[in-house]
């Protein structure tokens, strides 16, 4: 019936993505461990398909299916891209990396494609269900993927660390989806927003439920305090599945949280603005603090990244049209400034492996001088410097909460991106004043060479120019959430 | 003629940017040869400039307040434009860094042979980040321009400076930074509150009382630490020794000046009321920076940090002035900042001169250079009485201005900041004894050689500059008068006619 076509249409993609993946694991398991190659180049072409039919096919119209499960709107439509661009370049970059520790397994492309589906249920998940199932597809996926290198200590140790206690958070957010659907009656979004507006405000059951339900995606976001496992899922996964976790999983978990929170439960604005202004508080301080004293650079990015989720809350925090856009200018430009970042890591590589101390970094300017550049804006950029991107996502950001009435959370913010500041100087200081502790050995590959170029651009001075179409899109994006 | 006319500031930022893109692109086989095209290029791309900026001080009309080659194009949203423009106030002091670059890329000719290249890119970038913040008239892009700075000058002293250049170089970095932050706060609310970005409309917008103290505060944060002001002017001394020289020029000659103009265009203009009533913390923390720093000056032994502690005395004038709010001590202030922007870089690079031939900048190890460095002490003499303000030097001007402002509004305070004229003329007198006269009998010293005929090139245009600020000052005084007293009229219900006649026929017939 023609009928039935159109109902699913705003699922298109996602349909296209879960088949498609599923017969690329049959490919795979038919052609055994060599077709690694055959199978992430169809991946990353899959990805890339499903994101030109999304835009195509769907486009920002909001459309709302199964049952008022699923919505598309052009807030999903952003998020979404994001997502398949993370997804598509952790594919991109792992290549050489995987081979060289012979985990090249065609596993790999077809985990990162089933987390990326879970992750597009969860940014069009307008009900509590089908943000749970989106959740836990996409959490199971990246468990298994921290602990892909089998044989190596710290890999296993990461996919436990991360299971046992991403089992306990997903403990909390199904405890906190039944206390809210005891006490409302409803676990749809739609529902719950016109139900919990009634006269004499929530039952404090769903306020309960709504706390647990916050903790639970805060674990998701790796926010403070339930960030523990970030440092050490981060050190311990191969390099580009850290890049793949950093990436888009935040902006999916982000967008989830954020249509969560708009979406769900705009009558008890008052309550979780609080516990967001909080969590957000005690991240950015977190991420500037503790970072000080890190060695390993790929700690020092999960510490930087928990601090980034800190000041990308305070747009959430701020609770307007205006704080979700900036929020969304600031996940994209983390998105430009993380990947390159990670990407330049795996460059960092000896004859005899990876490299990871800070310490080895030393005198790169002068091995390596194009690298180092590279490297620097993308710290520079972290650290909200402006002529770099991501001084934008900080202004956009905290324009907001200063427009909300946050006053306060903004001057915190800004003291702690200047201690953050110190130690993204610290690396370009032992990129550029320190000797040469030599240079990195063999070829990373040029689809890392060419993931850092692109990054470091879109991070230079160059994005002047791309701000103001980005600020444009997010702005179409955050009006189509409903206010 | 007339593209070049409505466009002269953004070409004035392009030439140092396209100039970096070219020396991207320079590579010769031989090193050398590299290096010496290099240093040529930048040269001439810095020369280019500072013919613009010649271009742009005669075409500047002296007669109005208003802003003039103004560029205005759309950029983030309707609000944030990219809009420049100078007027009285600030385009001497894009005539002053477009001066000075010319003069520390030949200062760097021979002292700088690690990285050449990067090393001409962080100063050409960094000119053009100079020359946006003096031209910006939209507070998000001046704001832009005035952190951007922090990069090119971080890498310039962590790479080319002194032993101890890394705790420098952070702590230059992460103070600006900490002050800056809070005036973007206040950028952000000023930005709400007014619903523009343009400076031209906030100067008009008046803001609630209350409020403006704490903006006022957030400003003063960020220009007070830039200035330097006492007690945050610790990074200066600091950073000016480990900077390589052609940094400490640029650092004392015009990131200096970027705290005062901040006070001019922001401060004073957007929050008059705020400005009136905190104007006794200025002259409080002026006179304590101008006593107090004087003295720490006089008990130095490294030639770079005397000089150093000497800019923040006066700067101390310079805030002094400022928040005379009339127009003698407001012209005075702009004046003794174009007049030490020249000086103490010239200083800088006279300390350039005999540390590249010693390699050490502690006074005891020189002395007598006047008997076998006949012109290089002439000249050293020369700018250290220009320091002291001796009439007929430009130091003179600004410090007699703002005296003269002073003793308009307070006599004490004109009374307490003339001490620190007297111990200025005591440290650099002090410095000169001990450094140029004396008796020659450490052979090193005796073995060095006077200046080359770079060197006198490097010098030749700043002796000029000096004597002609000093004994015909109403060329840098003139553009200035139309914006000075408009800004005062505008702003300040004050009775300003006391202090504004007998402006300069005292000094300049002399």
């Amino acid at each position: 019936m023609n009928g039935e076509t159109l109902t699913i249409l705003p699922a298109l993609p996602e349909l296209i993505l879960a088949v498609g993946a599923m017969a690329l694991l049959m490919l795979g398991v038919f052609r055994g461990d060599k077709s690694y190659r055959q199978v992430a180049n169809l991946s990353i072409l899959l990805l890339v398909f499903c994101a030109v039919v999304m835009i195509n096919q769907v486009g920002g119209e909001r459309e709302v299916i199964f049952g008022d499960m699923f919505v598309t709107d052009a807030f999903a439509v952003f998020a979404k891209t994001l997502v398949y661009i993370g997804s598509a370049v952790a594919i991109l970059i792992a290549g050489k990396f995987l081979s060289e520790h012979n985990i090249a397994k065609f596993e790999y492309p077809i985990l990162i494609l089933f987390a990326t589906l879970g992750m597009l249920i969860m940014i069009s998940a307008n009900n509590l269900m089908s943000l749970y199932v989106g959740l836990e597809l996409q959490s199971l996926s990246l468990y298994v993927l921290a602990a892909m290198n089998r044989d190596r200590l710290r890999s296993t140790e990461a996919g436990l660390k991360y299971f046992v206690l991403g089992a306990l958070s997903s403990g909390m957010l199904l405890y906190g989806i039944s206390l809210i659907y005891g006490f409302s009656g409803s676990t749809d979004f739609d529902v719950l927003a016109t139900s919990l507006r009634g006269e004499g405000g929530a039952p404090i059951g769903v306020v309960i439920g709504l706390v647990f339900l916050l903790a639970g995606l805060a674990f998701k976001v790796s926010a403070v305090p339930f960030h523990m496992w970030t440092p050490d899922v981060y050190e311990g996964s191969p390099t580009p599945v850290t890049a793949f976790f950093a990436a888009a999983p935040k902006v999916a978990a982000m967008a989830l949280l954020v249509r969560a929170m708009i979406n769900g439960f705009p009558a008890l604005i008052a309550e979780w603005q609080q516990v967001i202004v909080f969590i957000s508080i005690a991240s950015m301080l977190v991420g500037s603090f503790v970072a000080l004293v890190q060695t390993n650079i790929k700690r020092l990015m999960a510490y930087s990244s928990i601090g980034h989720i800190g000041y990308a809350l305070v747009g959430l925090a701020a609770g307007t049209q205006d704080g979700i856009e900036a929020l969304l200018v600031y996940l994209a430009i983390y998105l430009t400034m993380t990947l390159g970042a990670f990407a330049a890591i795996l460059s960092m590589r000896r004859n005899d492996g990876m490299v990871e101390d800070i310490d080895d970094l030393a005198g790169l300017s002068t091995t390596n001088l194009p690298m180092a550049v590279a490297i620097a804006i993308f710290m520079f950029s972290l650290a909200g410097i402006p002529l770099l991107a991501g001084f934008f996502g900080k202004w956009f950001i905290f324009l907001a909460a200063v427009e909300a009435g946050l006053v306060p959370l903004a001057i915190i913010g800004f003291l702690a991106s200047v201690v953050a500041c110190y130690y993204y100087l610290r690396i370009v200081k032992v990129m550029f004043f320190d000797e040469s502790a030599g240079a990195f050995e063999g070829g990373h590959g040029q689809a890392v060479s060419a993931v850092v170029g692109v990054a470091a651009v879109l991070n230079s001075p160059v994005s002047f120019l791309l701000i103001w179409p980005l600020v444009g899109a997010a702005a179409w994006a955050a009006g189509s959430l409903l206010f | 003629m007339s593209f070049l006319q409505n466009n002269l500031l953004s070409l004035m930022m392009i030439m140092p940017v396209l100039g970096a893109a070219i020396l991207l692109i320079i590579r010769h086989t031989d090193a050398e040869i590299e290096k010496r095209n290099i240093r040529q290029v930048s040269l001439l791309i810095t020369t280019i400039t500072f013919v613009m900026s010649l271009v742009l001080w005669f075409g500047f009309d002296n007669g109005t307040a208003e802003f003039q080659f103004v560029e205005q194009h759309a950029w983030i949203g309707d609000d944030i434009s990219y809009y420049i423009g100078v007027d009285g106030i600030s385009m001497l002091f894009v005539v002053l860094t477009a001066f000075l670059m010319p003069l520390v890329v030949l200062a760097s000719w021979d002292s700088i042979h690690d990285r050449v290249r990067e090393y001409m890119i962080a100063f050409l970038i960094l000119e053009t980040l100079m020359i946006g913040v003096f031209t910006a008239l939209d507070i998000f892009l001046f704001y832009i321009f005035f952190e951007g700075g922090l990069i090119p000058m971080y890498l310039l002293i962590g790479v080319w400076g002194g032993v101890n250049r890394i705790y420098a170089s952070f702590k230059f970095f992460l103070y600006t930074l900490l002050g800056s932050v809070l005036m973007l706060v206040a950028v952000m609310y000023m930005y709400l509150q007014a619903g523009t970005t343009e400076i031209p409309q906030l100067m008009n917008y008046s803001f609630d009382t209350d409020v403006q103290k704490w903006l006022w505060l957030a400003f003063f944060a960020s220009f007070a630490v830039k200035m330097p002001m006492w007690p945050v002017h610790t990074w200066l001394p600091d950073a000016h020794v480990q900077a390589p020289t052609g940094g400490s020029v640029i650092l004392a000659g015009v990131l200096l000046k970027m705290g005062g103009y901040g006070f001019l265009r922001f401060s004073l203009p957007m929050l008059p009321e705020a400005t009136v009533e905190f104007s006794w913390l200025i002259f409080t923390l002026s006179i304590i920076a101008i006593i107090a720093t004087s003295l720490i000056a006089l008990v130095q032994e490294d030639i770079k940090k005397l000089i150093a502690y000497s800019s923040v005395a006066h700067m101390g004038f310079v805030t002094i002035g400022i928040f005379l709010l009339n127009v003698n001590g407001v012209e005075g202030a702009i004046f003794t900042m174009l007049s030490h922007g020249v000086v103490s870089g010239a200083l800088f690079l006279c300390v350039g001169v005999i540390y590249d031939r010693l390699h050490t900048r502690e006074i005891s190890r020189y002395g007598g250079l006047a008997t076998n460095m006949k012109i290089y002490a002439t000249i050293f003499v020369l700018f250290s009485m220009a320091s002291i303000g001796l009439p007929g030097t430009s130091g003179f001007i600004g410090e007699f201005l703002v005296l003269n402002g002073s003793f308009a509004y307070n006599s004490w305070i004109a009374f307490l900041a003339a001490t620190g004229v007297v111990l200025g003329a005591a440290y650099m007198l002090y410095l000169v004894r001990r450094l140029i006269f004396g008796v020659l009998d450490k052979d090193d010293v005796k073995a060095m050689p006077d200046l080359t005929l770079r060197e006198k090139l490097v010098f030749a245009p700043l002796v000029a500059v000096v004597l002609w600020m000093g004994i015909y000052p109403n060329s840098f005084l003139e553009p200035m008068h139309a914006s000075v007293s408009a800004l005062l009229e505008n702003h300040f219900t004050t009775d300003i006619s006391h202090a504004s006649t007998d402006t300069l026929g005292a000094p300049a017939g002399r």
